[in-house]
């Protein structure tokens, strides 16, 4: 964990309220994917942790959707701009049970923290299927850089505007060793259902710090209380405790 | 550090007088990873009852115009894992006293975890909270009764030799007169304020945003309340008194001393900045200098 003030190297528009930021600072470690970043932003008194998209020493991307007020104002920060970041957050999904042929399944802003996971997947030589989930054709993204890696990239949307019609469930592949997910809680608890083998989910939930003091977003699972922040945001199938 | 930020509460010697409230800063060790937390006067460590507690329902968190509300709900381990398990913990990354802050659901609850805790040699005082918003049947509802704040006072003196500091609740119509109660049941000092009741509703679900509706509102947008409150208080009782609700910088601390507050405690802005504490202390002697106070002494009333 470190405190940095970054510099907004790019800020720009890629999907329907979907902001793609590269993020620099010399002191920049690289982060473990899965892990998030929590975001200070005048006017708000609440950082706002984004998942990391993608890092390196010295460099870090992240994709956030405008949803509210803090997003609105990160998405009107502009190159050379510099933000106050917390970096190396959360746990991050852990890569050594992920079998030959790993399962990727995103859902929204739930695509991005997989990106660098299956980079990461792809430099140990597995086959990874990637599945990404959206509303509607207006806000894919993501699907080049999955297919830029060797991926398998299927793409559904909700209306049927763009690749398949229904939801990340509605494309599972019929066999994969292992599977990771990130996305809105619906299609965790579809994924869940549906899945047959084991795999890790990582959880969104409202934060205060982000660095595991307020106790803010705890959750009861099979092996304790965990903070969605310190001990996740990524849990194993098998703990997890729907409420 | 030097002695012109020294402060004393309740006959303890503190190298500074800000402290980190309870329910901001776990046992310490979270922090101890973003600065050396030693600089600190002390600090408050996460609120203790008897038993285990989850606590509420997530969400806990929602924002505020300068502020934020949280319903957490006393989430801890107990008072026997945290002697076993966290103090051991909080011992290798601090080794100042620290303030004990305890919560119950019943007197005897009240004093049966200070009297565990008035067992450990690093514990320096016992602050009890009788002012959780977020408790229901608990907390708060010896905090809104000067009869039942003075019995929670006494059963806690009756147990522990150590200070004893009563956290106080603003979400009654006259905080003296709690203040006044507590003082006359024994307490050695009282701080203040804990969060004030608040919501918020989202427009797009538009349901209220925390699980449990109502929750306790901290950060910059309480400070005024709290310094009013702080000032009253003063002038009421003869007792230390720790001030705290909304502070953010060491003018924050000075103007809260000014209120009369021998110390301070420093919440919410830990959670937006990890090194929030240490930030403020570091910037006490410019801050002091800009406006002529040689020691934080002479601010005492």
């Amino acid at each position: 964990m470190k405190q940095l003030i970054l510099k907004v190297w790019e800020n720009d528009r890629i999907a329907e309220s979907v902001y793609r930021m590269v993020l620099e600072g010399p002191e920049l470690e690289e982060q473990k994917p899965g892990q998030f970043v929590n975001i200070r932003l005048d006017g708000q008194f609440l950082r706002r942790p984004i998942s990391v998209c993608e890092s390196e020493a010295g460099m870090l991307t992240i994709i956030y959707k405008v949803v509210g007020r803090g997003t609105e104002a990160l998405s009107r920060r502009r190159r050379r701009d510099t933000l106050d970041v917390l970096t190396g957050l959360g746990n991050g999904y852990d890569l050594s049970k992920a079998g030959d042929r790993p399962l990727l399944l995103g859902g929204g802003v739930g695509v991005p923290p997989l990106v660098m996971l299956a980079r990461k997947l792809r430099e140990q030589g597995k086959e990874v299927t990637a599945v990404l989930g959206f509303n509607t054709k207006e806000e894919v993204f993501g699907e080049t850089a999955f297919r830029m890696m060797d991926c398998t990239a299927i793409v559904t949307t909700v209306d049927g505007s763009y690749g398949t019609k229904g939801f990340v469930t509605d494309a599972l592949p019929e066999d994969y060793s292992y599977f990771y997910t990130c996305g809105p809680e619906p299609m965790l608890k579809a994924v869940y259902r549906k899945t047959v083998t084991s795999g890790q989910f990582s959880f969104e939930e409202r934060m205060g710090c982000g660095f595991g003091a307020c106790m803010g977003c705890s959750c009861r699972t099979i092996t304790g209380y965990k903070r969605i922040c310190r001990e996740g945001p990524v849990l194993e199938k098998e703990e997890i405790l729907w409420e | 550090m030097s002695d012109i930020l020294k402060t004393s509460l309740c006959g303890i010697e503190l190298d500074n007088p800000v402290i980190p409230a309870s329910g901001t800063f776990g046992f310490g060790y979270e922090f101890a990873q973003w600065y050396d937390i030693n600089c600190l006067g002390t600090f408050s460590f996460k609120g203790t009852t008897k038993e285990e507690r989850f606590g509420n329902p997530t969400p806990r968190i929602a924002e505020c115009a300068a502020g934020m509300i949280n319903s957490v709900g006393l989430q801890n381990p107990g008072v026997e894992r945290v002697i076993a398990e966290e103090l051991p913990k909080l011992k290798q990354v601090f080794r100042k006293k620290v303030m004990a802050n305890v919560s119950g659901f019943s007197v005897e609850d009240y004093a049966y975890t200070c009297e565990k805790l008035d067992r450990e040699e690093q514990v320096g005082w016992l602050e009890v909270n009788i002012s959780c918003p977020n408790v229901h049947g608990g907390g708060m509802s010896f905090g809104t009764d000067p009869k039942a704040a003075a019995e929670v006072t006494a059963a806690v003196k009756r147990v522990t030799t150590k200070p004893v500091i009563m956290k106080l609740s603003p979400n009654v119509t006259d905080i003296t007169e709690i203040a006044k109660a507590c003082e006359g049941a024994g307490a050695d000092g009282v701080s203040l304020i804990n969060t004030l009741q608040g919501m918020r509703i989202s427009l797009r679900t538009r349901k209220p945003v925390l699980a449990n509706v109502m929750g306790g509102v901290s950060g910059p947008a309480v400070f005024p309340v709290a310094l009013r409150m702080v000032w009253q208080v003063c002038r009421a009782v003869k007792i230390p008194v720790v001030g705290m609700g909304g502070i953010t910088t060491a003018e924050d601390v000075l103007e809260m001393m000014m209120a009369g507050a021998c110390a301070v405690e420093v919440g919410a802005a830990n959670l937006t900045d990890p090194c929030a504490c240490k930030t403020i202390i570091d910037g006490l002697p410019a801050a002091m200098d800009k406006y002529g106070i040689r020691n934080l002494e002479e601010l005492r009333i």
